[in-house]
């Protein structure tokens, strides 16, 4: 159901952009030769170099996506006040996705042709990614995409600097099977990230002896939560899996509490719940639930700890951080190196020099692979704290190799 | 058995939050016969009281019921002055209503994310409403009670003004006909303000309970305004008898397909199930003669 309407919202947009693309391109005439169009070549001839930011700064992403713009605009700062990149500071082109997929689209468009910028950052959600996909490959430009996602995909125009599944989600499931965690229950938003990922432990749980025992999709935006956290205490699971997005997190809880479940009885591990949304959900329906991420707020070391500082100076004091903030932190800096070992922002030059690119990052040291055009990263897995901060209980001992794919991994063959 | 027991009362509780949320709507649509897509955000504008009210105040379930009767107030405020800023100046134009309170939602919207910012904000629940008590092997959830309570002193509440106090006479005196109310003395703009506060005053008071299950952001508003509508459309304008009978059927309806099958094809089967039933009985369950509809 929400497949179909988000292929239908694709298409819209698509062909809507591909109009577009055909009248200002003015007479290029098949669809690979659109690099050419007029105005769709990054502009940097002048003393700054536009950079765009798209994120939702509205609409029910806008929770999490706003605190993403955030740490894009400090990073952004930070390299401005080190002299910018080759000698030009960075000029932030904002653009509000508005949580609409085709919007995103639009949006995408316009920072390209427009404001003809060298590279943007964002993006939250998969369906926003695979909406501006093929608009960023169309028109040969960047994209740096900080969020965790489903994998199962490479764009040679995008980065990911958020965790694909064998970074995040794999590490997750272990570490729930060394706890003997064995029988799920999924809960999911109803578009791709969630059904992708929900594959994906279908599979993993099939091939090393643990069960899911439900499967239950609630749309994006949806607060009616009583039915699904009945299924989920009827079922008999030993935890749930969530991967729900956006504020159906704060209606899920809130009645996860209700139901006199807790992290006791029944633990919740959330794939999309990050320091931000523990405080918009409210620490004492969170309290002892589990999060997988590759950074936390308390994450060691002196690279956080300048960064935490920097946040919150620029922010506000009760401003936390979180991983998504992170990732879209480090794709900034990422970029800028790549830049400089180019010497140029030249998009080919930019990606040919991106292999063993390295950052201090909070996270830990980061490095950048360039054949998938991932990053090597750190799995951790969280638990919630009574202050509203996550505090680590595991992680994979290194950067694990990113694999979008799952290539290297046997079980995974049949995805 | 359990299970049907639980999905019951899920229904049931699904039930009174659409009541709940309809309950304005039955005033400021049912009776007025105003389209008022504004009346999310009053909603919302009730919720943000709770928020507010909850700095000051730390003991949570004290700012809980102080914010009922403020968030009454404050989203009864906000409609009556819309009421005299534009709604009255509209009423033979249904459309145009419709558009210019749709405006209005969104601008509503916007000023929420400029004052309160566009992430949710959270409140705390008293202790009492966050657990749950068993009856019978079935879990009633305490939030779940309450609204439900609420919901039906919401309407016992308001089925009284109406029925027996002066105000009540003259609200449905000016709905039923308003030009001999006119000639009979009743100054109908004063009335038609005072059920808009009413209506929407309701709607404030339904974003306090809210906040014990949902989100609280700009955009809370909007998750609930169409469930609003269908429930006052459903039930037939003008009748808070149909109101009440609509928003517990759609809740059980809704509750058990959620179980036999998932959230979206749930939705999907209530909204075929609901077109059909319009098609079938275009006034709603119930019916009364209102100056909307002659």
């Amino acid at each position: 159901m929400s497949g179909l309407i988000t292929r239908r919202g694709l298409l819209t947009g698509i062909s809507a952009l591909g109009a577009g693309a055909v009248l200002s391109a003015c007479g290029a005439k098949t669809g690979s030769d659109t690099s050419k169009a007029a105005g769709a070549k990054a502009d940097t001839s002048g003393d700054t170099v536009k950079v765009g930011l798209l994120n939702s700064l509205s609409g029910t992403m806008a929770i999490s996506e706003v605190t993403v713009h955030n740490a894009l605009l400090l990073a952004v700062k930070e390299i401005n006040a080190a002299g910018g990149v080759l000698g030009k500071k960075l000029e932030p082109v904002s653009q509000d996705g508005a949580s609409d997929w085709p919007t995103f689209a639009e949006k995408a468009q316009a920072l390209i042709t427009d404001s003809k910028v060298v590279a943007t950052f964002g993006c939250w959600t998969s369906a926003s990614r695979k909406a501006v996909k093929p608009v960023f490959e169309r028109n040969k430009s960047l994209l740096f995409y900080p969020v965790q996602y489903e994998g199962l995909e490479q764009s040679p125009y995008i980065f990911y600097s958020g965790a694909t599944t064998n970074q995040q989600i794999v590490p997750a499931l272990d570490y729930l099977k060394k706890q003997g965690l064995t029988k799920l229950y999924l809960v999911g938003s109803d578009y791709v990230f969630p059904r992708t990922a929900n594959k994906i432990i279908k599979t993993y749980a099939k091939a090393n002896g643990m069960e899911v025992l439900g499967e239950d999709y609630a749309p994006l935006g949806s607060t009616e939560f009583a039915t699904i956290v009945n299924k989920v205490k009827g079922a008999g699971a030993d935890a749930v899996f969530n991967t729900l997005n956006g504020d159906s997190n704060v209606a899920f809880f809130k009645e996860y509490k209700s139901a006199g479940l807790t992290a006791k009885k029944l633990p919740v591990l959330s794939v999309s719940i990050a320091e931000e949304e523990v405080k918009s959900i409210g620490t004492q329906y969170l309290e002892g639930q589990l999060t997988a991420w590759n950074y936390y707020q308390t994450t060691p070391g002196a690279a956080n700890e300048k960064f935490v500082a920097a946040y919150r100076a620029a922010y506000g004091k009760d401003k936390p951080t979180s991983d998504p903030m992170e990732a879209a932190y480090i794709s900034v800096h990422l970029w800028k190196a790549m830049v400089e070992k180019a010497g140029s922002f030249d998009v080919e030059k930019v990606k040919a020099a991106s292999d063993g690119i390295e950052f201090d990052a909070p996270e830990g040291k980061v490095t950048v692979d360039g054949a998938t055009q991932h990053v090597h990263k750190t799995a951790r897995i969280g638990k919630v704290t009574a202050s509203g901060l996550i505090e680590e209980v595991w992680n994979s001992g290194g950067p694990i190799k990113p694999d979008p794919y799952l290539k290297g991994y046997d079980w995974a063959a049949d995805l | 058995m359990t299970v049907i027991l639980n999905q019951s009362f899920t229904g049931v509780s699904i039930g009174a939050v659409l009541l709940l949320i309809a309950l304005g709507l039955t005033l400021t649509f049912g009776q007025m016969g105003v389209i008022n897509m504004a009346h999310g955000e009053f909603i919302m504008a009730g919720a943000y009281t709770t928020y507010v009210l909850q700095k000051p105040i730390e003991n949570a379930g004290i700012s809980l019921l102080l914010a009922l009767p403020v968030a009454f107030l404050v989203a009864g405020s906000m409609g009556a002055l819309l009421e005299w800023l534009l709604i009255r100046r509209l009423y033979a134009r249904p459309l145009d209503t419709l558009l210019v309170t749709w405006g209005v939602s969104l601008m509503l919207q916007q000023l929420a994310r400029d004052v309160f910012g566009a992430p949710n904000v959270q409140t705390t629940a008293p202790d009492l409403l966050t657990g749950s008590v068993s009856v019978a092997g079935v879990t009633l959830a305490n939030s779940r009670l309450f609204i439900l309570g609420f919901a039906l002193l919401c309407v016992c509440g308001l089925a009284a003004i109406l029925r027996v106090t002066p105000l009540g006479r003259r609200i449905r005196a000016v709905v039923q006909n308003r030009d001999l109310a006119e000639v009979s003395g009743i100054a109908t703009g004063r009335v038609d303000r005072t059920t808009f506060f009413i209506g929407s005053g309701l709607a404030g008071m339904a974003g306090v309970a809210l906040t014990l299950i949902g989100p609280i952001g700009p955009t809370t508003g909007t998750n609930y305004i169409v469930d609003a509508f269908l429930v006052v459309v459903v039930g037939g304008i003008g009748r808070l008898r149909g109101a009440v009978i609509t928003a517990f059927v759609l809740g059980l309806l809704q509750s058990v397909l959620e179980y036999s099958t998932t959230v979206s094809v749930a939705k999907v089967v209530v909204l075929v199930g609901i077109v059909a039933f319009l098609q079938w009985r275009p006034q709603g369950l119930y019916t009364v003669r209102t100056r909307s509809l002659v």
